[in-house]
């Protein structure tokens, strides 16, 4: 197996509100070797983005209350000052946001703000970081990269916004690169673009990806594993192919008929997840799910183990039903015609 | 003409071209034009889903203001169940209004979040003229018909999760009962699971009002979904106007070919088996748009006539029409078939192109 970089045990994450406890991740275990890519796949507020923080350190407060541990190359992420973790950010492991848009600083340049990121990690002269800079640029397709650099974020695209911030990102060849929605702020051509282009760079700079997602298209072709989370909680885990060709969660289920499919011959209505993801203060009793599961019974109201039910040894998933009555009425769910 | 009925259009756009001047200097004087909108010609029936893609900045947003007169066009007509809405003054417009309404993109920008929802629906309904005892009542129907429930009346937006908000954008659209809805982008902000939500309730209204859309959007897998008829446009033209299913199993235009290679496919092999064109770069500036055909820097195809002649729009037969030099999936017979469109009077491959049941897909035999 390759170098394990990241290992991520019982890991929980609660922020304490006015309202109340916000349980924003509630149980989380990965791992993550070099030259790997990992999809962390659910909807909007089921705690991916706050993991991926987490990773970072990026979600310490007074309010937050951590459990559990991240292991960066052995060392507890949740132990580390902030000096350490300024150490490590950006350096060892950084982070690509979602909005191209509002993530860089409009009043910089885009090659100063690459020299920034440079010049904090190591001691280097203003104008190898520039040239730096600019090789970075070439690399990740901007054209023109020479005198680009000088340009504002406003004069890039929003496809070119987003490959200077992942050019940011890999300034200081990290080990692993954590990108989170790094598309869906894009057209579907220039998502094409990035995603190839970060499973590009990935073999070239020999860096571990975190790709997350809400959707599962994005992350069919690119992860080697994927994670599905749903209130805060790993419901899901699998090798890709495991997890595309034998999904075990009803939500995974919702998720994958969601997508209109170009494979497909056209349906009439697509399978859509009734409800909402629920509230992450006064989560339901039991499974997570059960209130929005369309074959929920009366043993759902114990919660679920994520636990290995099927053949394939790596596949862990949190549902009560049998592996047998999931593959029956599976491919139904998954084509909006159960009830 | 009076009414509609069956397939004639509902809505007509005739060689409309939207332009806008960039001024500079003293005396704003007009140096260059952002050439949003050239040249585009289509017809739309009633109960009709006409899907239109793009990448950013191809002129879809642009053209779908235009047709509702949000913008004012620079050149050409638009003409609403006969009658030719682009010249019409204010007043006489103003009737006009209640049968085009608008479904925006970004559900958090476009509702005031000073205003509470019975207040958003119901100001379409003011300002029309419906008394005030009625509106509320009118105003909790259309919660209801867009799944929220009639208490949601005295809330604020910020109380809405996204999907919820685009469901208050879509009920603010039918409250004054229109016949054409354009929906600019209306599923792009939210999540997959959300989003498959939007797109069923979409569809079951067309079924239940008898509404027509155009439907906007970049996602060609979500259009294909929702549509009768596809037209992509890039860089302000139309170049490919086709029955859904048929833009899918034969799109004539490279363009169109690289939109759907682009379309995430939720299954690793089949995903890692297909060719994805990936187009490189971005859309060029359509203040200077290249010469000849607009998307010969993009495309894989390209020669030397690319460069020079801007190819017409041909009809291919059923429907399908497609500007292109190089036509991908065309045969050597129907290549001898197909005319020149004119490009002013679409309505003859519009005519052609028409499902029997308003709503539904007609199969088209595909001529090998």
């Amino acid at each position: 197996m390759a170098e394990r970089l990241i290992e991520v045990r019982g890991l929980k994450v609660q922020f304490a509100t006015e309202d109340g406890v916000v349980r924003a991740v509630d149980g989380v275990d990965f791992e993550l070797g070099r030259g790997e890519v990992l999809g962390i796949v659910g909807e909007s507020g089921s705690g991916k983005s706050v993991t991926a923080m987490t990773l970072l350190g990026l979600t310490k407060d007074t309010n937050t209350r951590f459990e559990g541990e991240i292991l960066y190359k052995g060392r507890d992420v949740l132990q580390m000052n902030e000096a350490e973790l300024q150490d490590v950010r950006g350096n060892e492991m950084s982070m690509i946001f979602q909005d191209p848009m509002t993530s860089l600083n409009p009043v910089y340049t885009i090659g100063a703000q690459i020299c920034e990121a440079i010049q904090i990690h190591e001691k280097t002269q203003k104008g190898i970081a520039r040239r730096r800079a600019i090789e970075l640029l070439k690399q990740v397709g901007i054209p023109n990269a020479d005198s680009r650099v000088d340009n504002y974020p406003h004069e890039f695209s929003g496809g070119m916004r987003q490959r200077a911030m992942i050019a940011m990102a890999l300034a200081c060849n990290p080990d692993v690169l954590i990108a989170d929605e790094p598309t869906t702020a894009l057209d579907v051509t220039i998502q094409a673009q990035i995603i190839e282009l970060i499973d590009r760079l990935k073999d070239e700079f020999n860096s571990a990806v975190i790709l997350i997602t809400h959707d599962l298209g994005v992350v069919a072709d690119v992860a080697d594993s994927i994670i599905v989370m749903y209130a805060g909680r790993v419901v899901e885990r699998a090798q890709t192919r495991s997890l595309f060709y034998d999904p075990q969660m009803p939500y995974t289920w919702g998720l994958l008929g969601s997508i209109p499919r170009l494979d497909r011959p056209k349906q009439e209505r697509l399978h859509s997840i009734e409800g909402a993801p629920p509230s992450l203060i006064r989560a339901p009793a039991g499974c997570k799910f059960r209130p929005r599961c369309p074959h929920a019974f009366a043993k759902c109201m114990e919660e679920p183990g994520l636990e290995n039910r099927v053949e394939e040894p790596t596949h862990l998933d949190r549902c009560w039903l049998s592996v047998a009555e999931k593959r029956e009425v599976r491919e139904a769910t998954i084509r909006g015609e159960a009830a | 003409m009076s009414s509609t009925n069956g397939g004639s259009p509902l809505i007509e756009v005739r060689s409309l071209k939207k332009y806008f001047p960039i001024r500079k200097g003293l005396l704003q004087r007009e140096v260059a034009r952002v050439h949003a909108v050239d040249d585009v010609s289509f017809a739309v029936r009633e109960g009709e889903t006409l899907g239109l893609v793009g990448e950013s900045g191809c002129g879809k947003s642009t053209l779908g203001r235009t047709i509702v007169r949000l913008l004012e066009p620079t050149a050409g007509e638009v003409i609403f169940e006969g009658t030719d809405i682009s010249a019409l003054g204010t007043r006489r417009l103003r009737p006009l209004r209640r049968e085009m309404q608008m479904v925006f993109q970004d559900p958090y920008a476009s509702l005031n979040p000073r205003k509470r929802v019975g207040s958003i629906i119901g100001t379409p309904l003011k300002i029309h003229g419906v008394a005030k005892s009625e509106r509320r009542q009118r105003v909790q129907e259309l919660l209801e018909t867009v799944g929220l429930s009639p208490e949601h009346y005295n809330r604020f937006p910020h109380e809405f999760s996204g999907g919820q908000r685009q469901r208050i954008g879509v009920a603010r659209a039918l409250a004054l009962n229109p016949k054409l809805v354009v929906a600019d982008e209306p599923v792009s902000a939210l999540d997959v699971s959300i989003q498959s939500q939007m797109l069923n309730l979409l569809h079951d209204l067309q079924q239940e009002l008898r509404l027509t859309y155009i439907f906007i959007a970049h996602d060609l897998g979500v259009v294909r979904h929702v549509s009768n008829r596809i037209a992509v446009m890039y860089l302000g033209k139309l170049v490919e106007l086709s029955p859904a299913e048929e833009l899918y199993r034969r799109p004539i235009m490279p363009y169109s070919e690289a939109l759907l290679s682009a379309v995430p496919i939720p299954d690793p092999d089949l995903s890692k088996q297909r060719e994805r064109i990936v187009l490189e770069g971005d859309v060029p500036s359509p203040i200077n748009p290249p010469s000849g055909c607009r998307f010969h820097p993009r495309c894989r195809y390209m020669t030397d006539v690319c460069r020079e002649v801007e190819p017409p729009l041909v009809d291919y037969g059923v429907g399908h029409l497609a500007a292109c030099h190089h036509p991908l999936n065309v045969d050597r017979e129907t290549l001898a078939r197909a005319t020149v469109s004119e490009r002013h009077t679409p309505a003859a491959a519009d005519e052609r192109a028409k499902p029997r049941t308003p709503g539904k897909e007609e199969a088209h035999p595909i001529p090998e």
